[in-house]
């Protein structure tokens, strides 16, 4: 993908260009206040066209932030990241854990007028695990060992065993039954003009060039203030920027560079707010723990002293991220506060090298063991240029303690197929998005390391397994904390990964749009109480 | 004539399968397969479900197997429904780009013959002074300039600092509503940075082209005898020279007929035009074979027409071609 890295030497470009802007350290506060009004269109960027938008079918990001306003789950996370109604009102756990009672809202409307009800769910789930579905989210569903509808406003879902994340799994996108029941879904035309329960329906999707949303007037959480959302595809990220800067579209991630640098003047502070929360993702350097070079913990250990991970915040994030020192996002309940990893400290690197039989014999400045030298590859995917400074500082300070690092980068297909799938590989410099909820079965349990699965590194901890199945199979929140505490004191320990940082998301939003409240959820949580005041609303047709 | 013309249209078949096989095992070799670029590193797909997945478009089939169903649906003229999650006709997914493509295309065509003949003539005409020099050194700056970097120079430049030119796409928000003539205005100015810059880069090619045939020509002997009648040199350059140098340059517009549904990458990319381009590209990353196939598969028709049509006029034109075999 030689695009993206004329891309990137693009927004190496971009400051140069932008040096006239007048550069404010001084921070103007957002505008506030105005009286909430309906009306005005949102018009946000996307990089990729959505695919389809019947949810379950597809893959993509882009199509489901546009789903996401067409349709409601059973269940939702709440701004604090507790899960709440949705579809359904309320809900109850039996005792022993192993039935779920959805008791689902009255009177809510699909939005072609018929009435949703219990059919609806029970249907979604049918499809859902029905093997001519070519869905990706059947998983969680395959658990569920019966499904029943008592009457059309109650749901009783039992399982086999307690299953913790099943609760938010419910809060997958439920369907219309009417519209699809008895009809092949691959080539229903819901695809293109879906009918949900949420906040906007479709109005017009020309493709390639935007999808345009127009409010629900009958939604059931209430009417949403902003009339409309448009969806425009600008796949250059540079672009995007630019349309940003010149009030063609209303909202966009920013980068560190562009949110510490480049959006700094006082033109641009009075037509937007920036928001900064701790993204739902971490970066990690996992090591292949059946290459006799990692296979030693005293070497990963070391490997994590020799790295300077506030160095690779200030460096690569511009200040924008946290250290992470487990698999989970600071402040969340399975956080654990009280993790104490190997700190950067060259020397007890050196010491715990040393103690693993590394010195170096023939004075070139790098260990060596038997004759041969401390080196290995580590691998990047392409396109992603954070990942690529992070592995640069790292080589800097690994080749400070004698370990000479290689970088390679390769293309995203070719890495999967060639190198994760085959075990090949030393080290990696990767990424994982987390869900919200703590479980993380698929890749850290020993089960997990055959072909294609995601424990990819060959991890296996008889203690952590335990937990992780102790974790899901009970709903009560402390004991499930004190599992997940306990795996991040054994994943300090053993540094399976050296976890690097957790970077921040740093959206900016038109300073028009009023309403917005930064939560550890985010910030379009309550999309529908945003809005524009009458005076200032810009698009008003 | 007529049996040249049926052999070169039986010889069509044999090529365009060839063609077809070829990038049939191009994509397939390339590393990575639509399922895989959908759920690689996701935690919810298990070996089953990818499987399942597999055997919905018809992965797990071999790979001739795959290659036969491909060419008899292709035989009916059908290209088949795209592995996008979508699930749409390929050919429907192509339509809705062409028109946007094909009209860009063209519009850009006409502007870069239009500006690159003169200044190809002008050149010539001038050779070696100063303004010949000038021509030069600007077309050749367009040529050596990276499309998406000039591209962003000027959308910065017009678009946000000067606010003139909106950025990118193709119509603005709400230009549904305004009357016929406001609405073309809108497009048109929606036009005007991405048509510059696809003509900008592409003039140095043709123009020194012109140059060059035209500087042939006016050395020949009756452009000589031309001016010694006492013609007027407006006259011995448009009418005697222009005429017989333009001959390759028809040519050359014959060579881009094909061009014009292919649309660029980079370009599309930046300025966020949904044209053929980006298409492919995505279906490309996406490992959307039969999107990918179909597409190239019209794209080689096309070529192969355009191809057969520039011979058959050389044919008509030249009886040395026509009569080439007997």
């Amino acid at each position: 993908m030689t695009l993206r890295s004329a891309f990137l030497l693009l927004l190496l470009l971009i400051p140069l260009t932008g040096c006239t802007e007048s550069v404010d350290t001084g921070t103007i506060p957002a505008r506030k206040g105005g009286v909430q009004a309906y009306g005005d269109t949102l018009v946000t960027g996307s990089i990729g066209e959505a695919s389809t938008l019947i949810p379950l079918l597809a893959s993509d990001a882009a199509s489901h932030t546009i789903a996401g306003y067409i349709y409601n789950g059973l269940v939702k996370y709440d701004k604090n990241l507790n899960l709440g109604g949705d579809l359904a009102e309320s809900w109850e756990v039996s005792p022993d854990g192993l039935v779920i009672t959805f008791h689902l809202r009255k009177g809510v409307k699909w939005q072609d007028g018929h009435e949703f009800t219990s059919h609806d769910v029970l249907y979604t789930y049918r499809v859902t695990i029905d093997p001519k579905t070519p869905t990706a989210y059947a998983e969680d569903f395959k658990q569920v060992k019966k499904v029943e509808t008592p009457d059309p406003y109650t749901v009783r879902v039992t399982y086999d065993h307690p299953f913790a994340p099943a609760l938010a799994s419910w809060g997958s996108n439920i369907l219309p039954a009417h519209l699809l029941e008895g009809k092949d879904i691959t080539t229903s035309e819901l695809a293109r003009k879906p009918v949900g329960t949420g906040p906007y329906r479709l109005k017009e999707w020309v493709a390639g060039q935007k999808i345009s949303l127009e409010v629900y007037d009958n939604y059931f959480e209430g009417k949403p203030f902003l009339a409309r959302v448009v969806d425009r595809l600008i796949p250059d990220t540079a672009t995007m920027y630019l349309e940003l800067k010149a009030g063609g579209i209303d909202m966009m991630n920013l980068t560190p560079v562009q949110y510490q640098r480049q959006t700094t003047g006082s033109k641009f502070l009075f037509q937007f707010n920036k928001y900064r929360y701790p993204a739902s993702s971490y970066v990690y350097m996992g090591y292949n723990l059946k290459n006799p070079l990692f296979s030693d913990v005293r070497v990963r250990r070391a490997m994590t002293h020799a790295i300077n991970k506030e160095e690779l915040i200030q460096g690569v994030l511009l200040g924008m991220g946290q250290i992470a020192k487990g698999p989970y996002k600071p402040g969340t309940w399975a956080w654990n506060p009280d993790i104490r990893d190997p700190a950067y400290d060259p020397a007890a690197a050196r010491k715990l090298l040393t103690e693993a039989g590394w010195s170096d014999t023939d004075g070139d400045g790098f260990l060596d063991k038997g004759g041969k030298p401390f080196q290995f590859t580590v691998l990047t995917n392409q396109g992603n240029a954070e990942r690529l400074k992070t592995a640069q500082i790292i080589q800097q300070r690994l080749r400070a303690v004698g370990i000479d690092m290689k970088i390679r980068v390769i293309e995203w297909a070719s890495f999967i197929t060639h190198f994760i799938d085959k075990r090949n590989f030393e080290a990696v410099i990767l990424g994982w998005t987390l869900g919200q909820d703590p479980d993380i079965f698929d890749v850290w349990h020993s089960s997990k390391t055959g072909k294609k699965e995601l424990n990819f590194i060959g991890y296996r901890n008889a203690e952590v397994d335990r937990l992780i199945v102790d974790g899901r199979g009970t709903f009560d929140q402390e004991k499930r904390k004190r599992c997940y505490w306990r795996i991040q004191e054994i994943f300090a320990e053993e540094q399976p990964y050296t976890f690097l940082y957790v970077p921040d998301a740093l959206p900016v939003v038109s300073a028009r749009i009023r309403g917005i409240e930064p939560a550890p959820a985010g910030i379009s949580y309550d999309f529908i109480k945003w809005y524009v005041p009458k005076d200032e609303q810009k698009y008003t047709q | 004539m007529t049996t040249y013309l049926l052999k070169r249209i039986a010889m069509l078949f044999p090529l365009l399968l060839g063609i077809s096989l070829i990038t049939f095992t191009v994509i397939h070799l390339a590393p990575g397969e639509p399922v895989e670029m959908q759920t690689a590193m996701s935690p919810k797909i298990t070996a089953e479900t990818r499987q399942r997945l597999r055997e919905f478009y018809g992965l797990d089939k071999p790979l001739p197997v795959q290659y036969g169903l491909w060419l008899g649906r292709i035989a009916r003229l059908d290209f088949g429904r795209s592995f996008a999650p979508d699930n749409r006709p390929v050919i429907d997914k192509i339509k809705e780009r062409i028109p946007v493509t094909l009209s860009l295309n063209i519009i850009a065509l006409v502007i870069e013959f239009g500006l690159a003949l003169p200044i190809g003539i002008l050149a010539a005409v001038r050779r070696n002074t100063l303004l010949d020099k000038g021509l030069t050194v600007f077309v050749f700056l367009g040529f050596a300039m990276p499309t998406f970097w000039l591209a962003l120079l000027l959308m910065y430049f017009f678009g946000v600092k000067l606010e003139w030119l909106p950025i990118s796409g193709l119509h603005s928000l709400g230009s549904d509503k305004l009357s016929t003539g406001a609405w073309l205005l809108d497009l048109a100015k929606h036009l005007v940075l991405p048509l510059s810059v696809a003509s900008f880069g592409s003039l140095a090619g043709l123009s020194r082209y012109m140059r060059s045939t035209m500087l042939e020509v006016i050395g020949q002997d009756y452009i000589t005898t031309a001016r010694a009648k006492g013609l007027p040199e407006r006259v011995v350059i448009l009418k005697h020279a222009l005429r017989n140098a333009l001959l390759p340059v028809i040519t050359l517009l014959g060579f881009s007929l094909p061009g014009l549904i292919g649309g660029s990458v980079i370009f599309e990319t930046i300025f966020a035009i949904p044209g053929m381009g980006q298409l492919f590209f995505m279906g490309v990353m996406a490992r959307d074979y039969p999107l990918v196939m179909g597409i190239l598969v019209i794209g080689a028709g096309l070529t192969l027409i355009g191809n057969l049509l520039a011979d058959l006029c050389y044919a008509v034109a030249d009886p040395r071609i026509r009569h080439g075999g007997q």
